[in-house]
């Protein structure tokens, strides 16, 4: 997982580089600080002239100048390799799912997709940036400090291998009993935001069935059991403090103590200068530690985060491009051998089971059956949206396996379901069919949906802005526009899966008819709720369960299939369904 | 970083947090506060320990006497200790304090809101955005967890030191102070000069994020439209501009924020070198001291305290400036809190209330305690009288006015009348007022001129939860909550045995797919029920409909999405529930309204026509044409 996140790092491996050079030489100046220090204090104490002063002062400010000018780079490298890192991790995953197949996408939802591109790649890059910033930085300034504590104090450096196990004992021992707990407790707090969400959500039956009270009571439980735990796991954390207060503590008591002693008996070369420096050491290996801890933190808390991004990064597309593909659609002719498909091949049921079916080019096919019947399956192996479990589909007389993905998909255009419009004007949107058609061809294919009517009304008429997720045009006005989208591909197969759902059925007829005059060479298949939609198609598919039940015409169906006469009955006595 | 940050603080606000703290913690919080002193005080002990423990030594060092030496630095050192162990005592609780107290506070803050939440009017819903109002429960309240747990108590213990560090090295030399404060001024003036280029970055970060996060997300919603239309190159061309984009404001903000440490570090090394030629001019040259000490000579002591008091004033006037800025943040944040605990709850002054009745020997309607199945509005009257009234679902509305906005009606001149046991249905476009009218007869809203009446009462009487107990709705939103599918149906009615809600549920035609789920009853149900289909989903709403048993009943678009054969099973299960209760229907399909004994056709908040089903096909109006399909509707 690390090897596959630390690729993204890429052309920013330089950046990282310098960030640790320039670390490295902050941190070495840093410890020389108080060594210098020391010996100005002495050289002030010993009543050395005003020259020598000056002298090591600045020899002082040029170190601070150094240390800045380290800092300083290293600060920006730093902030440069993370967020280019963070940069190449959302390219990559973005790239990745451009890749991933209708089944990929299955896997994950579209809002996890995006907490993973947005949170997650900002909580590795804060981690990131702790990392190459301190975890190099704390270790060194913790052996520099050591060394030059022995080479100034000596004995009186002994106060740190007391010191230092201690703390290191107490933090881990700390962190180590309060992540879980903060893990734990994390979970449930999401919850409970997500319970806060299904409230006001559904607000109107809460208050419906007068359930405020009900309501409260329940979440003030959830509340105070994450209270409780959060308070359990916060106190363990706020034993950090009190501990490095008694390091430091038993540390000056030690320093000051033994290192008068010595000043006083001119042990060592001890003197005030080396007192106070070795204060100074105390306190820079203290904090190190300190720090040390919290990047061990940050990165226990990124690690899920990683997970996430890994998960992404290392889903492989499921579908094999054939070697030499074909790249052109001879026509609109499909077949569907003894296919069997299921979405996961743990699954126990198929969705589709025994498929056989032969459509020949140009034909108008209906589809019809309730929800979970399939339909929207059968539709998608057409252009390999999906790969069948068994059997084969064969587009234009060859298997869809054996096409160049692009070339198949120009060939099939198909209007989803869930059909979505994105932000940017009709026309670019409408040019998704094609990138180059003209305005001509952009209004021949809206007046084939009936979608010219609408859009000439609007001020705007082809450059009204669609809003993100369309939702400034109708339904049955979204729909039209998608149906125009796909026309636009002049595709060898059309497939509208249920869209014209929120069209009235006037319209929906003119659409049909204009579908039978302006491109007969199209092979279209209609996925329809309503008898109207599908029943002077050549061919009327009634799939129950995965299962082709029927196959026939509207008069055909009527005598032969049950399920097509159910429906029929309740359509016709119920009026037209009109949403 | 909080879109509102720009807000200006309101002490007032800060105040009130302090308040609320003090009610919830009125013997913790001082506790803590004293501690807190009590440690942050005891910080500047070490530099007064050390100067007179360079004095000892400058004393005896020339004649290297430890015996005599160590006669006042052991005590020195027994007392240094004893002082610790007082501070380390203090810091344990006020740590240990600081943690109970900011978890309790907010889960106090949540239950506070919460609540009140629970109380607010529909309007407030309407009008708010979910994402917005779920803000407030985590950033608003994270921000406010940080106040309380890091800003307050850090700017405490660094005010504290800095005032007692000030105080200390006025009384050693109030030279060497005046150059050290200057020094810590243009420090705190590059810091703030650096800060507020880092934030305006920051602010361009989380700009240029959330553009990315919303091509992201669009694009997500549609991968399977850019795939169907091999859209991927370009879909990564634009992704890459954003991307890009985002790198450099997130690469600058962030080199800004690092380099600030860096820089105000240094500053601080290059004031301690100024402090220590400062000090050796001064020693050296035997200039006479002005300090609070009275003390004429400068000694080596004054100077070596002075330089590791350099640090320890440096440190925490950093500190403070840097706290304060998260303080201002946090106000916004319990400003916004405030928001939302401030809005006006939902009034509810009505007094007759519902109780279960039965009839009594004189064929009287009296009060029962025990379920009887029939239900009576008990209306007390001012000469202290009470009559009963049995709850029957007559509703009646006379010439109601109603708009959302004060200025603009969405209902005009609206009348109706629902026999007990009628079907009455609204049929009409989006935006015809179908919704609203349900809405003025469960009091979500009130009307704004007009009378509705329910058995003869005046609804803005009834008490609201008795009212809305009585009304049963199946909405076009299946809303279901986190639990069991039994947790969910008994929602209609908390005090439903099991067996009443097997019961209900196969009056709704749902028990049979329930049964077969794997859990049976018990199945979990997670995120609205996102695991059972949108008929499914239906049907536990109509069973939870059921267990709560309403004289009366409002179905909004209950089955407009759900396809026409899964329809038609729901439809059972709702014609079943609508025998012998008064019903009010919103339909698109107009075949659920067919039946209706009374059709309502609205138009722009009017009702253009009425009648039965026949009578207004034989009208040949708006009705007769949407139901041959003439006309749409959206």
């Amino acid at each position: 997982m690390i090897k596959k996140l630390a690729g993204c790092i890429k052309e920013y491996k330089t950046a990282t580089i310098l960030t640790l050079l320039f670390i490295v030489g902050e941190a070495i100046v840093e410890t020389l600080i108080p060594f210098i220090t020391a010996d100005l204090v002495n050289s002030i104490q010993s009543g050395i002239e005003m020259n020598e002063i000056f002298k090591t002062g600045g020899i002082l400010v040029v170190m601070a100048l150094l240390s800045l000018a380290c800092g300083g780079l290293a600060a920006a490298t730093c902030s440069k390799a993370a967020a280019g890192f963070a940069k190449n991790m959302r390219k990559d995953m973005f790239y990745r799912i451009q890749k991933f197949t209708f089944e990929n996408i299955d896997r994950f939802s579209s809002s996890s997709l995006v907490t993973r591109m947005t949170t997650d790649v900002t909580n590795v890059q804060m981690a990131f940036m702790m990392l190459i910033r301190t975890a190099l930085r704390c270790p060194l300034m913790l052996i520099f400090s050591i060394i030059m504590a022995y080479i100034m104090g000596g004995a009186l450096a002994s106060a740190f291998v007391i010191v230092v196990p201690v703390l290191v004992f107490g933090l881990l021992m700390v962190s180590r009993k309060a992540m879980p707990a903060f893990q734990r407790v994390f979970k449930k707090y999401d919850r409970l935001n997500e319970s806060i969400e299904e409230n006001v959500r559904g607000m109107r039956v809460v208050k419906g069935f007068s359930r405020e009270e009900y309501e409260k009571e329940k979440f003030q439980k959830a509340s105070s059991e994450i209270c409780n735990e959060f308070t359990r796991a916060e106190r363990i954390v706020a034993l950090n403090n009190p501990l490095m207060q008694l390091c430091m503590n038993f540390n000056s008591v030690f320093i000051l103590l033994i290192g008068s002693k010595m000043a006083i008996l001119h042990l060592n070369n001890i003197g005030v200068g080396q007192i106070s420096a070795m204060l100074t050491y105390g306190v820079q290996i203290l904090m190190s530690l300190m720090m040390l801890s919290m990047v061990y933190v940050m990165i226990t808390i990124s690690a899920e985060s990683m997970k996430r991004i890994y998960e992404v990064l290392a889903e492989e597309p499921s579908l094999k491009i054939a070697d030499k593909p074909v790249t052109s659609v001879k026509d609109g002719s499909i077949d569907f051998d003894n296919v069997n498909f299921k979405y996961n091949k743990k699954a126990k049921r198929y969705a589709l089971a025994d498929i056989d079916l032969h459509i020949k080019s140009g034909m108008t096919v209906g589809i019809i059956g309730g929800t979970g019947s399939s339909k929207s399956s059968l539709v998608q192996l057409i252009p390999r949206l999906y790969d069948t479990t068994d059997g084969t589909v064969k587009v234009g007389g060859i298997d869809v396996k054996d096409y160049d993905i692009k070339s198949l998909r120009d060939a099939v255009a198909m209007v989803l379901q869930k059909n979505l419009l994105f932000s940017g004007t009709i026309a670019d949107n409408l040019r998704w069919g094609n990138e180059n058609a003209t305005d001509e061809e952009l209004k021949e294919a809206c007046r084939l949906a009936c979608a010219d009517e609408f859009i000439e009304t609007f001020p705007d008429k082809y450059d009204t802005k669609i809003e993100q997720g369309g939702t400034n045009v109708s339904g049955g006005q979204k729909q039209r526009l998608c149906i125009a989208r796909a026309l636009l591909k002049k595709p060898k197969i059309l497939i509208l899966d249920d869209s014209t759902s929120a069209v009235d059925t006037k319209t929906d007829a003119m659409i049909r008819a204009g579908f039978k005059s302006y491109i007969p060479e199209t092979t279209k298949i209609i996925i329809a709720q309503r008898i109207s939609s599908v029943q002077d198609a050549d061919m009327i598919i009634i799939m129950n369960n995965g299962e082709i039940s029927d196959i026939g015409t509207h008069a055909e169906l009527l005598e032969s299939s049950e399920i097509y006469r159910e429906i029929y009955e309740q359509q016709t006595n119920g009026g037209d369904d009109n949403e | 970083m909080n879109k509102n940050q720009k807000r200006k603080a309101n002490p007032k606000t800060l105040k009130r947090v302090g308040k609320m703290l003090f009610e919830f913690y009125p013997v913790l919080l001082p506790v803590t506060l004293v501690c807190i002193l009590i440690a942050s005080a005891a910080a500047l002990i070490p530099d007064i320990f050390i100067k007179n423990v360079i004095e000892v030594i400058s004393k005896w060092s020339d004649t290297s006497n430890w015996n005599e030496a160590s006669k006042t630095i052991i005590p020195m050192m027994i007392l240094l200790a004893s002082i610790y162990a007082v501070s380390l005592i203090a810091t344990i609780v006020h740590t240990q304090l600081t943690a109970i107290i900011t978890q309790g506070a907010l889960a106090k803050f949540r239950n506070k809101m919460f609540s009140g939440m629970q109380n607010l009017p529909i309007k407030y819903f309407d009008t708010h955005k979910h994402g917005d109002i779920m803000s407030h429960y985590t950033n608003d309240i994270d921000t406010l967890r940080q106040l309380i747990s890091q800003a307050i108590p850090s700017v405490l213990r660094a005010g504290t030191i800095v005032i007692c560090v000030f105080c200390y090295m006025l009384y050693l030399s109030i030279w060497m102070t005046l150059i050290l404060t200057l020094g810590v001024v243009a420090m705190i003036f590059v810091s703030k000069k650096l800060g507020g280029g880092s934030s305006k970055f920051f602010i361009r970060q989380q700009k240029s994020l959330g553009v990315t996060e919303g091509y992201i997300q669009e694009m997500m919603n549609g991968q399977k439209v850019v795939k169907v239309f091999c859209r991927e190159e370009e879909s990564k061309k634009d992704f890459d501009k954003l991307n890009n984009a985002l790198f450099n404001d997130s690469f600058k903000a962030h080199a800004y924020a690092n380099a600030l440490g860096p820089i105000i570090m240094n500053i601080g090394n290059v004031l301690y070198v100024i402090m220590a030629v400062a000090g050796g001019v001064f020693y050296l040259l035997n200039i006479r001291n002005v300090g609070l000490s009275m003390d004429p000579v400068f000694s080596i002591a004054t100077a070596v305290t002075f330089l590791n008091m350099t640090r320890q004033f440096t440190g925490n006037v950093n500190q403070c400036t840097q706290q304060i800025n998260s303080i201002v943040m946090a106000m916004a944040g319990a400003e916004r809190l405030f928001e939302l605990m401030d809005e006006i709850p939902e009034e509810d002054d009505g007094y007759v209330t519902l109780v279960n009745a039965k009839l009594g020997s004189d064929g009287n309607i009296v009060e029962t305690k025990e379920h009887t199945g029939m239900w009576a509005w008990k209306h007390p009257h001012s000469d202290g009288s009470i009559t009963y009234t049995q709850l029957k679902g007559d509703v009646r509305m006379v010439d109601v006015d109603f708009g959302y906005k004060e200025n603009k009606k969405v209902l005009h001149n609206v009348t109706l009348y629902a026999e007990p046991g009628q079907k009455v249905a609204f049929v009409g476009a989006t935006g015809a007022g179908k919704t609203t009218i349900t809405n003025l007869i469960n009091r979500f809203y009130d009307i704004s001129d007009g009378k509705i009446r329910y058995d003869g009462i005046n609804i803005n009487k009834i008490k609201k939860s008795d009212l809305r107990s009585s009304l049963g709705i199946v909405l076009q939103e299946t809303n279901l909550f986190t639990g069991t599918v039994l947790d969910n149906i008994r929602y209609g009615r908390l005090d439903a045995t099991d067996e009443e809600c097997f019961e209900a549920a196969k009056f709704a035609g749902a028990d049979d797919f329930i049964t077969r789920l794997p859990d049976g009853y018990d199945t979990q149900l997670n995120n609205n029920g996102s695991n059972l289909s949108q008929g499914q989903r239906q049907l536990i709403a109509i069973a939870r409909a059921a267990v709560a048993d309403p004289p009366v009943m409002i179905l909004d678009e209950a089955t407009s999405s759900i396809d026409t054969r899964t329809e038609a099973i729901v439809q059972k299960g709702m014609d079943k529930l609508m025998e012998g209760r008064t019903v009010f229907v919103i339909a698109h399909r107009l075949s659920t309204v067919k039946n209706s004994d009374v059709i309502m056709v609205l138009e722009k908040g009017s009702i253009i026509e009425r009648g039965t089903h026949q009578m207004l096909i034989d009208e040949k109006g708006m009705y007769y044409q949407l139901y041959t399909g003439a006309f749409e509707l959206e």
